[in-house]
């Protein structure tokens, strides 16, 4: 078991070295940066403003609830719902939900691409395949989520709003009250941090998983759940890692 | 020329390869013929590099293939051609960037360059009006094609065909052998291919290897295999007793 733990990091530093090589032809690589970034970031804008609305919503309903009868002012819902968003559930979430999306469909596209001999292919060719089929995906991610976490903050807060100020919770001058206040822009800056190692995390993961997938189909859908399972655990540690490390 | 000298190959307890030792000419067709399980892909894998052999060595024109660093191997690989079984041609793009593909990696030529080459290549495997089509949009055969196309396109010294004929009618496939070696005798290659159809043993053959059980267990040309004694070799080649009536029968008439 150690053993096999300690292989399967081996393959994975062994082939991220490999990743991060010079390119061969940098309009190839430029051109698939693009289709990925169209991939990852168009592709995943409406289940992101979908969760997100909702994650705000939920977090200043249930806010508003505790609250209820305590002497903790009201505005406070709106401050809540900021650094709610703002330090976890849109980074965190969102990315658990892309590692999901974008990651299932990451793994099983290479996976498809081994099985088919395509990879086999690029090799013969003389392409860097490791490099041309996953540092465009690496950059895109990098680049793309947390443009999309930043989106989820947004649409959080948004979501907290219209979830308690249209049917009169609060105020809507007193939720901009909340918003506006105690606010420290070192929490944007660990909100970018985590999204951007969220997004390392869980395009290299699911890439690792399908790179290597052999066997047939059941091999190939293994290999897309171990993406999501191992994804959605190392961002819950790198989490709580960011975490300690940025708050202490 | 290809020469690969004592190939052992092991997966585990396993002996794949147990010593094979052969040379491919250019201007020739090579054949590996064999049954199912008796080494061929995996020796086709190791010439061309996607798998390493236990022990042995693989020699491009007297260069050592598994003692190259990266970016030699890069340079051998700009020589080689490959030809998939299930053609390998990549889905999201059209049949014109498929064969294009290698060209857009390592030519520096401009895309009209690189379009006139794709146009020549496609046409010398006569499929000229199906550049804009996807391959999910063009049968099994013309994915073969394309494959030659795409393994042609940077004008290699070594062309390896998998199976090249394998789930194509016999008339597809005997057009498919055709034109592998119409290719390989204008363009002096060294071309190796892994089979086991017969049509192609018996047209196409000018060096065939018969590998059994991991070991080379004969080795001649088309011409060859009619008068063998081999007993490993008929017994492959002449299963059913059809076959063996019609080889008799060959035999008598000279």
């Amino acid at each position: 078991m150690n053993f096999n733990l300690l292989y399967h990091i081996g393959r994975y530093v062994l082939l991220l070295r490999q990743t991060f090589s010079r390119p061969e032809n940098l309009s190839m690589y430029w051109k698939e940066t693009m289709r990925q970034m169209e991939d990852i970031g168009i592709g995943s804008l409406i289940i992101v403003a979908l969760i997100s609305v909702f994650m705000g919503a939920v977090a200043a309903v249930q806010f508003s609830y505790q609250l209820d009868g305590t002497l903790v002012p009201r505005w406070y819902i709106g401050y809540i719902v900021r650094d709610l968003a703002i330090i976890e559930s849109a980074p965190t979430i969102t990315c658990l939900v892309l590692a999901g999306k974008v990651g299932s469909n990451m793994a099983a596209e290479l996976g498809s691409m081994r099985q088919k001999e395509h990879i086999d292919a690029m090799e013969i060719m003389g392409v860097n395949t490791a490099a041309y089929l996953i540092l465009p995906k690496i950059i895109a991610a990098v680049f793309v989520i947390p443009l999309l976490v930043t989106l989820s903050a947004y649409v959080a807060i948004g979501g907290g709003y219209l979830a308690t100020v249209p049917i009169g919770t609060l105020s809507a001058d007193e939720y901009e009250r909340g918003l506006r206040a105690f606010f420290l822009p070192r929490n944007v800056t660990m909100m970018y941090v985590k999204s951007a190692v969220f997004a390392f995390i869980l395009t290299t993961v699911p890439c690792f998983q399908g790179y290597f997938v052999k066997g047939g189909n059941i091999e190939l859908g293994r290999a897309s759940t171990n993406a999501v399972v191992f994804s959605n655990i190392l961002i819950l540690l790198a989490d709580y890692l960011i975490a300690v490390l940025l708050t202490g | 020329m290809i020469k690969a000298e004592n190939i052992f190959k092991k997966f585990e307890d396993t002996d794949v390869l147990k010593g094979v030792s052969m040379e491919f000419r250019p201007g020739k067709t090579n054949l590996i013929i064999g049954r199912s399980g008796a080494g061929k892909t995996v020796f086709l894998k190791i010439l061309v590099g996607l798998l390493e052999p236990t022990s042995g060595s693989v020699w491009y024109d007297n260069i050592d293939f598994f003692s190259l660093n990266k970016k030699q191997v890069r340079e051998i690989r700009l020589q080689v051609g490959m030809l998939f079984q299930g053609s390998a041609l990549f889905d999201s793009m059209k049949v014109e960037e498929n064969v294009r593909f290698p060209l857009d990696m390592f030519s520096k030529g401009t895309l009209a360059e690189k379009n006139k080459r794709v146009d020549w290549c496609l046409e010398r495997v006569g499929l000229a009006g199906v550049h804009k089509k996807y391959p999910s949009e063009i049968s099994g055969g013309m994915q073969k094609r394309v494959g030659i196309a795409r393994a042609i396109v940077m004008a290699p010294k070594y062309l390896f065909c998998d199976e090249p004929n394998s789930g194509l009618d016999p008339r597809t496939a005997l057009l498919i052998d055709e034109l592998i070696q119409d290719i390989t005798y204008e363009h002096n290659m060294t071309t190796i291919i892994n089979t086991h159809d017969m049509n192609s043993v018996m047209e196409i053959g000018d060096n065939i290897a018969y590998l059994h059980e991991g070991l080379l267990a004969w080795q001649g040309s088309k011409d060859e295999v009619l008068s063998s004694e081999n007993e490993l070799l008929q017994g492959f080649m002449f299963a059913s007793p059809f076959l063996q009536r019609l080889r008799s029968a060959a035999l008598r008439a000279g």
